[in-house]
C-alpha cells in the first residue's frame, strides 16, 4: 500500500454511518465539526492542551485536535451529540445542569466525553479519581468544584 | 489550524513500514501522534509522508519473560503500560507513565514514540536509562540492540536513524526505583526530573530536562553527601526559560537527586 494524499474513509459516529473523503493532514475534529457538521466537540486550543475536543474513538477517550481523520477510518465515534436520547438529557448531563458543573459550557462536550469515559471505567469514583479524571479537560469559569460534584452525583 | 499536506500510509506489517520510511528522506513514523501532530500543526515539523504504525499488532503488547525481562513494544501506549499487570514486575514505569500528561494523551502516546522524540522533559529518557532498557532497532540491514544510554543522542535525536524504527524496548527486573520532578502544574511537563535506580549493586541516578540528553551519574553511595557531591561534580549548565533560571534547575537537580534516591532506597 502507497502512501495518498487523501483517502475514503467510514465511520460509525454516534450510530450513524459515514463515509466521506479527506484529505490525510485533515483533524478529526475539523472532520467531524466541518464535514459531519457535528458541532457539538469544541476546538478551544487547537494545541492538545484543552480537551474540549475530546471524543472517545472505540471506546477510547482522545483529544480529537491530536489524531488525523484518516486514523479513525473503520472506528467508532462517540461525541457528545449522542449522549442525550430523544430530547431527554442522560443521567450525567442532567447532574451538569442540576450542579451548574458549567458557566460559558465551552468546555463541557469535552467534560462529559471525559466523564463518560471514566464512570464506564469506574463506577463509582473517588474525588482524587474524578479529578485525575478530568485532568485533561480545562474550565476556567467554575474552578471545577461544581464540575466534580456532579460527576460524583452521577455515579450510580 | 491547519497542517501542510502530507501523505499517508498505514502499512499492514512492520517490513512494509520499513520500505515506507526507506523510500522518502521526508518519511516519518506516526505512532501515537501526541507529539508529532501538534508540531506538525505548529510546522515545527512538516514531513512528506507520514507511515501510521497503528496496524502493526507485533508492535505493541507487553511480555513478561520467565528471566524478570519485560518486553515492551514500541507501540504500547502509556495506559497499556499503567494498566498492564506484567508491567508491575518494574512498578516504577507504570508509575511514572501515569503522571504523564492527562488521560486523552496516555490513551495515545506510546512508549517508543515518547522516546524516539527525545525532547528534553520528557519522562521516559532518564527513567529508561536508569533502569538499564535496552532498543531494539529494526532497519533494512536487519536488527540491532542500543542501551538506553546510548540511545539519545541529542535534542530530537536518537539511535533510531532515517528509515529505522524501534520496536520494542527492554526492562530489566528490579524494584528499587525512584521518580522525583518539579513538573509545571500536577502531572505537566517537568521541569527538571529525576530517576534513580538502586539494582544491580552501583546506584544509578539519571537527571532529565538539564542538558540535550539524560545526564546519567554514579555516585559512590546512596548517602546524601555522596549524592550531592555527584550531582555538583557533573557541573550541569541546564538551560534557563520562563520557568526556571539555570541556577534554579541546578538547585532542583541536587534536591530531586535525594528524592529520587530516597524513593528508591524505600524500596529495597
Amino acid at each position: 500500500m502507497d502512501a495518498v494524499s487523501s483517502r475514503t474513509i467510514t465511520v460509525d459516529v454516534n450510530g450513524e454511518q459515514y463515509e466521506r473523503e479527506v484529505e490525510a493532514r485533515r483533524l478529526l475534529i475539523h472532520f467531524i465539526r466541518d464535514d459531519l457538521g457535528l458541532t457539538g466537540s469544541h476546538i478551544g486550543c487547537d494545541t492538545g492542551n484543552c480537551g474540549a475536543c475530546s471524543v472517545l474513538v472505540d471506546g477510547v477517550l482522545v483529544k480529537s485536535c491530536m489524531m488525523l481523520a484518516v486514523q479513525a477510518d473503520g472506528a467508532k465515534i462517540e461525541t457528545v451529540e449522542g449522549l442525550a436520547s430523544e430530547g431527554e438529557l442522560n443521567g450525567l448531563q442532567q447532574a451538569f445542569s442540576d450542579h451548574h458543573a458549567l458557566q460559558c459550557g465551552y468546555c463541557t462536550p469535552g467534560m462529559l466525553m471525559s466523564a463518560t469515559a471514566l464512570l464506564r471505567q469506574n463506577a463509582s469514583p473517588s474525588e482524587e479519581e474524578i479529578r485525575k479524571g478530568i485532568q485533561g479537560n480545562i474550565c476556567r469559569c467554575t474552578g471545577y468544584v461544581n464540575i466534580v460534584e456532579a460527576i460524583k452525583a452521577a455515579a450510580p | 489550524m491547519l497542517l501542510r499536506e502530507v501523505e499517508y500510509a498505514r502499512p499492514a506489517s512492520v517490513q512494509e513500514a520499513l520500505r515506507l520510511l526507506g523510500s522518502n528522506d521526508g518519511a516519518r513514523a506516526l505512532a501515537g501522534g501526541q507529539t508529532l501532530i501538534n508540531v506538525m500543526k505548529a510546522r515545527a515539523a512538516s514531513p512528506d509522508v507520514l507511515v501510521d504504525l497503528a496496524d502493526l499488532g507485533e508492535l505493541r503488547g507487553i511480555e513478561l519473560g520467565s528471566d524478570g525481562t519485560l518486553e515492551i513494544g514500541a507501540m504500547t501506549t502509556y495506559t497499556d503500560i499503567v494498566e498492564s499487570a506484567e508491567a508491575r514486575a518494574r512498578p516504577i514505569l507504570g508509575e511514572v507513565c501515569n503522571q504523564i500528561a492527562d488521560v486523552q494523551v496516555r490513551n495515545r502516546g506510546t512508549i517508543g514514540g515518547n522516546v524516539c522524540s527525545n525532547d528534553p522533559t520528557n519522562h521516559l529518557p532518564p527513567l529508561l536509562v536508569a533502569v538499564g532498557a535496552t532498543m531494539t532497532i529494526l532497519g533494512q540491514g536487519g536488527e540491532r540492540s542500543v542501551p538506553a544510554q546510548e540511545f539519545f543522542l541529542g535534542v530530537y535525536m536518537t539511535a533510531a536513524g532515517p528509515g529505522e524504527l524501534l520496536t520494542k524496548i527492554s526492562v530489566p527486573p528490579g524494584k528499587s526505583d525512584g521518580f522525583a520532578s518539579v513538573p509545571i502544574g500536577r502531572d505537566g511537563t517537568c521541569i527538571v526530573n529525576v530517576a534513580a535506580s538502586l539494582d544491580g549493586g552501583t546506584p544509578r541516578l539519571v537527571i532529565g530536562c538539564v542538558d540535550a540528553v539524560p545526564v546519567a551519574l554514579m555516585p559512590d553511595s546512596v548517602e546524601e553527601d555522596a549524592v550531592r557531591a555527584s550531582v555538583r561534580g557533573a557541573n550541569l549548565d541546564p538551560p534557563a526559560d520562563v520557568h526556571a533560571t539555570a541556577d534554579y534547575r541546578r538547585h532542583l537537580a541536587e534536591v530531586l537527586a535525594l528524592r529520587a534516591v530516597a524513593l528508591a532506597a524505600g524500596r529495597n
